[in-house]
C-alpha cells in the first residue's frame, strides 16, 4: 500500500507510456452567485489521471464537490476553468461517447417495465431489435433481474431498482462508468452484495470505473486506487493504491491489510469531515 | 385493495348515506327534507319528462364546452408556463392567487361581458375549471425528477426524444389529476352560472324549484346531479389510478 503516482498527473513523466483514459488538468468549478446565495468555489484544483481499466473510488466529506467532479467528467457541468479529457479528447458541454453514469437517486423510469427501462436508450438510438434483445438479456442476466423482467420499478426494492439503473448503463457498453453513490440508499448487506456485483461487472467489461461513495469500507474494498478529497473546495489530499488482486471480493474485509487501509483513510478524512461540518 | 373489497366499501358507504339521509329527514320533517325513497321516485319521474332532458341538454352543452376549453386551454397554458423556468417563477404565484379568488364575485362582470346565455355559462365554467388544470400541469413539470432529465442527457437523447419519451410520460399522471379536478370545477362553475342568471339548464330548474319551495324537486335534482358528478368523478379517478405508478 503506497501513495500512488497517478496524481498529480502532470508530474508523472511516464504518463504517456501508460494507457491514460481520463485526464483532469487543473480543473476548478465555481457555482456563480445567485439571489440569496454567494458564489461557491465547489471544486478544485483537480489534477488526476485515470488508467484504462482501473477502478478508482473517491471519498470525501459531505459537500466537497464529489458530485460536481463526476458531472464535470460526464459533460453535464462545464468547469469554470481547467480541462478534462477522455482519450485525449476534451469534454465540452456534451456527454462524451462511451460514458455511462449511475446516479445516486433512483433514475429508473416508473412508467416502463424493467426490460423496457434497460432497452430504453438503445431503442432511442435506433439500434436493431435483435441486437437490443441480446444486450438486454445479457444485462438482465448479469444483474440478476431475470425474474423481474416484466415488473415495474414500483414493484421492486431500492436495491433492485439500482440494479435496473446499472443494467441500463451497462447495455450501452460504456468504456467509462461513473457511479455517484449508487448504493447510498441501500442497507449494509445489500451494499456489500452490490459492491461484489459491481466488481464482477468491472472484470467482465474491462471498463474504467469511477465510484463516488460515502462509505470508507466500500471505497477501500472495491478500488485499485482510493482518492481522498478535502473539504470544499474539494481537491485530492491523497490517492492511495490498494494493491488488491483483480479477482477480489468482500472477504477482503476481514484481512489486516483492509483494516490498516480503512484506518488510514479515516485518519485522512476525519479532519476534513470536521472542517466540512464546522461554520464556514 | 381488491376490486371486490372496494365494491363492498362503496356499498357500505351508500348504505350509511341512505341511513343518515333517512334519519335527518325524520328529524327535521319531510317538508324540509324529502326522505330518500320519495326523492328517488321523483328523480325517476323527472328522467321521463321531455323538459328535464331539454334542460339537461342545455347544461350539457355549456358544460361540454366549459370542460373542453378548461382542459385544452389549461393544458396549453400550463405547458407553456411550466416549460420556462422564468414563466413558472413569475406566473405560478399569479395563477395561484387567481385560483383562490371566489369567482362568484366576478359573475356580474362575466354577465356584462358575455350576456345572459350559453356563452356566459361557458365562460364561468372555464373560469372555474382552467386554473386547477394550469396549476397541476405546471406542478407536474416542476416536480419531474431532475435525475430523469440528467439520464436523458447521459443517454444522448435529442430534445424531441426527451420531451416525448421522458418528460411526457413523467408528467402524465399529475396531468390526469389536473384534468379530473378541472372537470369537476368546470361542472361546478357551469351549474353556479345557471343558478344565478340563465333561462334554461339544470341549475335554472333547480333554483326555480327552490324559489317555489318544491322541496322534493330540489332534492331529486340535487340527487341526479350528485349521481352524475360522482359517477364521472369515480371513472376519472379509476383512470387516474392506472396512470399512477405506485
Amino acid at each position: 500500500m503506497s501513495s500512488s503516482a497517478i496524481a498529480p498527473a502532470r508530474a508523472d513523466a511516464s504518463a504517456s507510456e501508460r494507457d491514460i483514459h481520463v485526464q483532469f488538468r487543473d480543473v476548478n468549478h465555481v457555482y456563480p452567485a445567485r439571489a440569496g446565495h454567494e458564489a461557491v468555489h465547489a471544486l478544485g484544483p483537480i489534477d488526476l489521471a485515470l488508467q484504462r481499466g482501473e477502478f478508482l473510488s473517491i471519498i470525501g466529506p459531505s459537500g466537497c464537490g464529489k458530485t460536481t467532479l463526476l458531472e464535470v467528467l460526464a459533460g453535464l457541468v462545464t468547469p469554470t476553468s481547467g480541462a478534462v479529457e477522455i482519450d485525449g479528447r476534451a469534454v465540452q458541454g456534451a456527454v462524451p461517447d462511451g460514458v455511462g453514469v449511475v446516479f445516486q437517486e433512483d433514475a429508473s423510469f416508473p412508467w416502463l417495465t424493467v426490460a423496457d427501462n434497460i432497452a430504453f436508450s438503445l431503442k432511442r438510438a435506433g439500434m436493431e431489435k435483435a441486437e437490443i434483445a441480446t444486450r438486454v438479456d445479457y444485462a438482465i442476466g448479469l444483474m440478476g433481474l431475470t425474474r423481474f423482467r416484466k415488473a415495474y420499478p414500483s414493484q421492486l426494492s431500492g436495491g433492485m431498482r439500482q440494479r435496473v439503473c446499472i443494467a441500463r448503463t451497462l447495455v450501452t457498453r460504456p468504456k467509462l462508468i461513473l457511479l455517484d453513490e449508487p448504493f447510498g440508499a441501500l442497507d449494509q448487506q445489500t451494499r456489500l452484495i452490490m459492491g461484489e456485483e459491481l466488481l464482477k461487472l468491472w472484470r467482465e467489461t474491462g471498463a474504467t470505473v469511477m465510484l463516488i461513495t460515502h462509505s470508507l469500507d466500500e471505497a477501500a474494498l472495491l478500488a485499485d486506487h482510493v482518492a481522498v478529497m478535502s473539504a470544499r473546495p474539494g481537491h485530492f489530499i491523497e490517492v492511495i493504491a490498494t494493491g488488491w488482486p483483480r479477482d477480489r471480493d468482500s472477504r477482503l474485509a476481514s484481512t489486516p491489510e483492509f483494516g490498516a487501509l480503512t484506518s488510514r483513510l479515516w485518519a485522512l478524512l476525519r479532519d476534513e469531515s470536521i472542517k466540512a461540518m464546522g461554520p464556514t | 385493495m381488491t376490486a371486490r373489497g372496494r365494491m363492498l366499501d362503496y356499498a357500505l358507504l351508500g348504505l350509511a348515506l341512505y341511513a343518515g339521509w333517512w334519519a335527518l329527514a325524520t328529524m327535521v320533517g319531510t317538508d324540509a327534507l324529502t326522505p330518500p325513497n320519495r326523492t328517488l321516485e321523483r328523480a325517476g319521474e323527472l328522467l321521463s319528462t321531455a323538459s328535464f332532458w331539454r334542460h339537461t341538454r342545455a347544461t350539457g352543452t355549456a358544460f361540454a364546452w366549459a370542460c373542453l376549453l378548461s382542459l385544452a386551454g389549461g393544458l396549453l397554458i400550463g405547458l407553456a408556463v411550466g416549460l420556462s423556468r422564468l414563466a413558472t417563477e413569475v406566473g405560478e404565484p399569479l395563477i395561484g392567487t387567481l385560483y383562490t379568488i371566489p369567482k362568484i364575485t366576478l359573475y356580474p362582470v362575466v354577465l356584462l361581458a358575455f350576456g345572459l346565455g350559453l356563452s356566459a355559462k361557458i365562460a364561468f365554467g372555464v373560469l372555474h375549471g382552467i386554473f386547477p388544470v394550469i396549476l397541476l400541469t405546471i406542478g407536474a413539470i416542476r416536480n419531474t425528477k431532475q435525475v430523469y432529465l440528467k439520464s436523458a442527457r447521459v443517454m444522448k437523447l435529442t430534445r424531441t426524444q426527451t420531451a416525448l419519451h421522458v418528460l411526457a410520460p413523467a408528467i402524465v399522471p399529475e396531468i390526469v389529476t389536473g384534468l379530473r379536478i378541472g372537470f369537476s370545477s368546470a361542472l361546478l362553475g357551469t351549474l353556479v352560472a345557471e343558478l344565478f342568471a340563465s333561462e334554461e339548464g339544470l341549475g335554472f330548474i333547480l333554483i326555480r324549484a327552490m324559489e317555489a319551495n318544491r322541496v322534493t324537486d330540489v332534492m331529486a335534482l340535487a340527487f341526479l346531479l350528485f349521481a352524475f358528478a360522482a359517477g364521472v368523478g369515480g371513472v376519472l379517478l379509476a383512470v387516474e389510478r392506472r396512470f399512477h405508478h405506485g
